[in-house]
């Protein structure tokens, strides 16, 4: 059994106490590579800033294993492609971790961008601004970026986005590529062909959890039907989720709730408890109304 | 024909001391105020520049009704005026719904009219002349000692920080995911603003000092990708500009202030056609163009 490299704990993350990420619960094993689905809106861009630690949770708890290094990769349409740079200066931010603010780059910093460099299909392109970029070049320097990080923990939103099929190939392998050397991966993706051609586990989200685990069976008509029916349900004047509502032993492990799931986690033995645990917060919030 | 060029060119500078102190006054605002302008464009920030140089006009006239036409404390009234209107106008944005940029609105034009009515209640019309388009041709040495200070505290802050004030501008979540520094990096980077501006208005008066730190920056944007040339080149300009709008000034018996700022704009709009990023070269690349 893997450790645990990030833990949710019935997180819960939003905006103006409005949830995007709604009681989750479970882990992210070392080593392992997870899609992130859902409709625009579910929530999972918000989760992937709760697990870097930009936002903070509404309640709940998200705790990445200390020591781990992390590497974030925003939506492209977050990075300002007037700056003026050139491709190696936006590679070479993924120095951070090693060098901070004032250390010098030695040239082995500088090898590892070119190397970085190189491994993405971009060697050449060093002093290009990036403003001259393609939208698939462009996202092959992120992940060269990504790459020279050399993180144990790297989370990818929407990386697939407007990116010609080729480069897609490319950057998938390069996404396994990473597994190998037993890095954890948590990609957001759209494509559900893709994620279950190249995605081992996959977690369904609709603001709340939908459900998590070996993607064949996360995927199922039944979940994506039930994922759209809650992304339906969303209201601006939604009621107060009470404290009482989620605070009680048991709730906390409503996301694994399918019994099939591929790998084993901390809260195996709790799984038959969710679905009941679900269907009945529903109820639970109107009466709050009341 | 050499000694004509000679007094023309340099021999106002070598003649008179004021020329001198507004020579090595307005070269110094340059060096630090060039670099921030930069910054504070390409966060598309141009604006808040203008905002925060009517900001500090109250503080400013504070001290000038408290002290009259003393330097010091009105800079000091100056820098305070400007962290509360820029302090007030972040934590508006912050903990409401409204966009920085509204805030940072309203908060300098109840800065200005406050500002404006204050060098009223006490001055003449002439006082206030000062305040709002300033006197170059004046600096003493309490001035220039202020304005040198201010410009290695920036150039040292600027050194310390480029890595993160880089970055966050490109991206900023990704120095978030690596860093903590984004938050306090764009409060110093205020701060720097402020206090630039704070060492203009003496020299360029409130409403002009502002002009010094954009118009090199907008310039220099025109004719480089990297963002270091792009600093030293705005300083350039800057320098550049101050000597030729003081020469003018010497000339044509202009104003100074006005004229620095005229002179920094002609080099825009010159930018704008030759730059070698500038509307002029985008034509021609279009027309002819590499194989790959």
């Amino acid at each position: 059994m893997a450790e645990a490299v990030v833990t949710f704990n019935d997180l819960t993350l939003g905006y103006d106490s409005h949830p995007a990420v709604h009681h989750l619960s479970g882990a992210v094993r070392r080593g392992s590579l997870t899609a992130i689905v859902g409709a625009n809106g579910s929530g999972k861009s918000t989760l992937m800033k709760g697990i870097v630690g930009i936002l903070k949770p509404i309640s709940g708890s998200c705790a990445v294993v200390p020591g781990a290094k992390l590497a974030y990769l925003p939506q492209q349409s977050e990075i300002d492609q007037s700056f003026p740079a050139r491709v190696v200066d936006l590679v070479s931010l993924g120095l951070w971790p090693r060098r901070g603010l004032l250390g010098r780059h030695r040239p082995e910093d500088r090898q590892a961008v070119a190397a970085a460099l190189d491994s993405v299909g971009l060697s050449g392109f060093e002093s290009r601004p990036i403003d001259t970029l393609s939208g698939g070049q462009m996202q092959r320097a992120l992940f060269a970026r990504v790459l020279v990080q050399n993180a144990d923990l790297i989370l990818l939103d929407e990386p697939f986005n407007a990116v010609d099929t080729r480069t897609v190939n490319d950057l998938v392998a390069l996404i396994g590529r990473w597994q190998l050397e037993g890095r954890t991966v948590l990609v957001v993706a759209h494509d559900l062909d893709l994620v279950r051609r190249s995605f081992p586990e996959t977690l369904l989200v609709a603001r709340q959890p939908v459900a998590w685990g070996a993607t064949d069976s996360v995927l199922s008509e039944e979940n994506l039907l039930k994922a759209r029916r809650f992304h339906e349900a969303w209201d601006e004047n939604a009621p107060w989720c009470a404290p009482s509502d989620h605070g009680h032993e048991g709730h906390v492990h409503q996301d694994h709730g399918h019994d099939d799931h591929g790998h084993s986690h901390a809260h195996d033995h709790h799984g038959n408890h969710s679905h009941s645990h679900r269907q009945v917060k529903p109820a639970g919030r109107q009466r709050d109304v009341a | 024909m050499m000694g004509a060029l000679f007094d023309f060119l340099i021999g106002p500078f070598v003649q008179f001391e004021f020329m001198q102190r507004a020579l090595l006054g307005s070269f110094m605002l340059s060096v630090g105020a060039c670099p921030v302008g930069v910054f504070l464009m390409l966060r598309r920030m141009s604006l808040t520049g203008d905002a925060m140089a009517h900001a500090i006009l109250p503080g400013a006239a504070v001290g000038f009704l408290l002290f009259g036409l003393d330097i010091v404390p009105m800079t000091i009234g100056g820098l305070i005026a400007g962290v509360i209107v820029a302090l007030g106008a972040g934590l508006v944005s912050r903990l409401t719904v409204q966009k920085e940029d509204a805030s940072m609105a309203a908060f300098y034009l109840i800065s200005l009219a406050l500002g404006v009515m204050l060098v009223s209640l006490r001055g003449s019309s002439v006082d206030l002349m000062h305040v709002l388009f300033g006197t170059v041709l004046a600096l003493n040495d309490a001035a220039l000692v202020l304005i040198g200070g201010i410009m290695f505290l920036t150039l040292g802050l600027l050194a310390i920080f480029w890595r993160a004030l880089v970055a966050e501008c490109l991206d900023p979540l990704f120095l978030r995911s690596v860093s903590r520094l984004g938050p306090p990096v764009h409060f110093i980077f205020l701060a720097l603003v402020v206090l630039n501006l704070v060492g203009g208005f003496q020299a360029l008066g409130t409403l002009l000092c502002v002009g010094l730190m954009m118009l090199p920056a907008a310039a220099a944007r025109f004719w480089t990708t990297r963002v270091g040339p792009m600093c030293l080149l705005a300083i350039a300009i800057g320098i550049f500009s101050c000597v030729s709008g003081l020469l003018l000034s010497y000339h044509a018996s202009l104003p100074s202030g006005p004229a620095i700022i005229l002179s920094a704009g002609t080099v825009y709009l010159l930018s704008i056609f030759l730059g070698t990023r500038g509307a002029f070269a985008a034509r021609v690349r279009r027309v002819s163009h590499r194989t790959a």
